[in-house]
């Protein structure tokens, strides 16, 4: 039989359903792969080998009962790290709550499991979804199977490896600035971002609550489409969840795969098809382009003029929240707690809880937060943000009356080398310079492979208006019929 | 100019509830200045008249029917406290607070 790791989740679940395979001996492939690989990329913080093969052999069980199961049953999911999963560790990447097994499963993952998707455990993330490589993780960077001394992308990197590592078919990873599509990206694998209030947050543990958007990770966009039906759609647990059905994402992924882009009309970017990328980027992004073209699309150029203060409207918005939302980690209820000796007052022990339970990454956003929400900054910084966000999601409206869809790349750079970026942390944050516009608009975006640049993948990104998630798969799944999957190196 | 002083750091990790070494504060007053002096860009917007967003989708009081549905037992509520007594959570003390200050 050829290898079932190397085979998308669309053939693994074909394969369950017709009987030529079972769900436990797919699971204990990809089981056997982790074992084989993931000293070397370490892709997962927290491998369930046994709640795993469990779940493929109630698979198993109710396709020899009968039943008559859904399209990824049988099929492994990795998920981040960053979603509670009853019993099972859940981490967010941080030591403040290591060893914590929350006593709930998430919405997206009683959704995976409703599905009859196996998971397979937790994967790697920078603490708190909160960095663009995953060096912010307190359990050590993953590394990029394209080349191990490069980072993988992040928040989602640990998602995103295991995918292009072949650890995994399908993955979930949570998108607050960018971080299902720029690991997607760099990576070669495909990365969707829905709508926000298109997925749950119940259960995803916060980090910026007007941003945070759970999503598919895949190798192919069809792959993606079918784990965004899965995972997708209202949920009452979630105040902000959109009471609509899914946009029919798995059709409009079917009817890009046929290549011809007839009639749709796609607008490039004119503030980041200039100089934003690395020439290599550039040239892969002009070049899809013209594939695009050639595909039946029309391509015109659109300005969005304040697309170029995104970043820094984002890198106050987001630590805004992140300070709000962080003050429940305060070793009461769950995780870390350090220094109660008795003496020392709620006060002290809570700042020592979190001076030794939160990474720099964090503390440094905690901080902007908590000075852009202060009284006599809040108008200049955090208001003034506000007000930007509005002009954003002004440009896109007005976009969207132009075109169907915006294109750009996806990340300004590829996969740089472990240990860059950390010394400026600024530097680190212009990795999400392409895909924060999206979050701030609360859009859908998906990145899929459009090429390399010196070996290294470069991604494509699609951005459609809100709850139109179909017509960006529409567009990634032509632009993938013509130019293919992209395979690394081998392990 | 700098845009924030080491003094004003370590002001923010006090009410961040954050017991940052001397070393943190003159790695993090430096980086917070770059950070600051970068996403202060914003301010370059002309933006009097325009609405803040807070959310992209129209946020509504989201309400439900006021019956019981199956929650956590407290010994699942209480599974991951560092610290419980009689089915709550137990905390350092709170009620010198004042006097030591």
């Amino acid at each position: 039989m050829s290898d079932l790791t190397r085979m998308t989740a669309t053939e693994i679940a074909g394969l369950v359903a017709g009987g030529g395979t079972s769900a436990v001996e797919v699971t204990q492939a990809h089981l056997d792969r982790i074992a084989a690989v993931d000293d070397r990329v370490n892709a997962f913080l927290h491998v369930d080998v046994e709640g795993a093969l469990a779940a493929a052999r109630e698979v198993d069980a109710r396709r020899a009962a009968g039943e008559r199961l859904g399209p990824l049953a049988g099929v492994p999911v990795a998920v981040k790290d960053v979603l509670t999963t009853k019993g099972v560790p859940t981490t967010v990447g941080s030591k403040i709550l290591e060893g914590w097994r929350p006593p709930y499963d998430s919405t997206i993952v009683q959704r995976l499991r409703a599905a009859g998707t196996v998971m397979l455990g937790k994967t790697n993330m920078d603490e708190f979804a909160m960095g663009s490589s995953t060096e912010y993780s307190a359990y050590g960077p993953t590394h990029n199977p394209w080349d191990l001394s490069r980072i993988p992308g992040g928040s989602g990197g640990g998602s995103a490896a295991a995918l292009a590592a072949y650890e995994a078919p399908l993955a979930i990873g949570s998108d607050t600035g960018g971080s299902i599509r720029q690991p997607g990206a760099v990576t070669g694998t495909v990365g969707a971002k829905p709508t926000y209030g298109g997925t749950s947050r119940y259960g995803l543990v916060a980090f910026s609550s007007s941003l945070d958007t759970p999503g598919p990770c895949a190798r192919t966009v069809l792959d993606a489409a079918l784990l965004h039906e899965v995972i997708g759609g209202h949920d009452p647990r979630d105040s902000t969840s959109i009471p609509q059905p899914v946009p029919d994402v798995v059709t409009a992924a079917k009817l890009g795969a046929t290549g011809d882009l007839t009639g749709v009309k796609l607008g490039v970017v004119t503030e980041f098809a200039g100089e934003g990328g690395e020439p290599g980027v550039m040239a892969a992004f002009r070049e899809a382009v013209d594939t695009l073209t050639k595909l039946g699309a029309e391509i015109v150029e659109v300005s969005c003029p304040h697309f170029t203060y995104a970043l820094p409207a984002y890198y106050l918005i987001a630590p805004s929240e992140c300070s709000s939302n962080l003050a429940r980690f305060d070793g009461v209820r769950f995780g870390l707690r350090v220094g109660d000796d008795g003496n020392r007052s709620l006060e002290e022990v809570m700042s020592l809880t979190r001076e030794a339970g939160f990474g720099p990454e964090v503390k440094r956003r905690i901080m902007i937060g908590t000075y852009a929400l202060s009284s006599g900054y809040y108008d200049a910084y955090y208001g003034q943000a506000q007000k930007v966000r509005t002009l954003i999601t002004r440009d896109f409206t007005a976009a969207f009356e132009r075109v169907d869809a915006l294109i750009s790349p996806t990340t300004p750079f590829v996969a740089f080398p472990i240990g860059a970026r950390t010394a400026d942390p600024y530097q680190m944050y212009l990795a999400d310079l392409f895909t924060i516009p999206t979050n701030l608009y609360g859009g859908p975006g998906i990145s899929v492979p459009c090429g390399l640049s010196d070996g290294l993948p470069v991604g494509l990104q699609v951005m459609a208006p809100t709850m139109a998630d179909d017509r960006m798969y529409r567009v990634a799944a032509a632009l993938e019929s013509a130019v293919g999957t992209f395979t690394p190196p081998a392990l | 100019m700098a845009a924030i002083s080491r003094e004003e750091v370590a002001h923010l990790a006090r009410l961040s509830r954050l017991a940052v070494t001397e070393e943190e504060l003159d790695t993090f007053a430096g980086q917070l200045d770059v950070i600051l002096q970068a996403v202060a860009q914003v301010g370059e917007v002309a933006a009097a008249d325009i609405p803040p967003t807070s959310h992209s989708v129209p946020l509504t009081n989201v309400l439900r029917e006021d019956v019981v549905t199956p929650c956590l037992t407290p010994q699942e509520a209480l599974s991951g406290a560092p610290d419980a007594e009689q089915q709550r959570f137990r905390v350092p003390r709170i009620l010198d607070e004042d006097v030591a200050s």
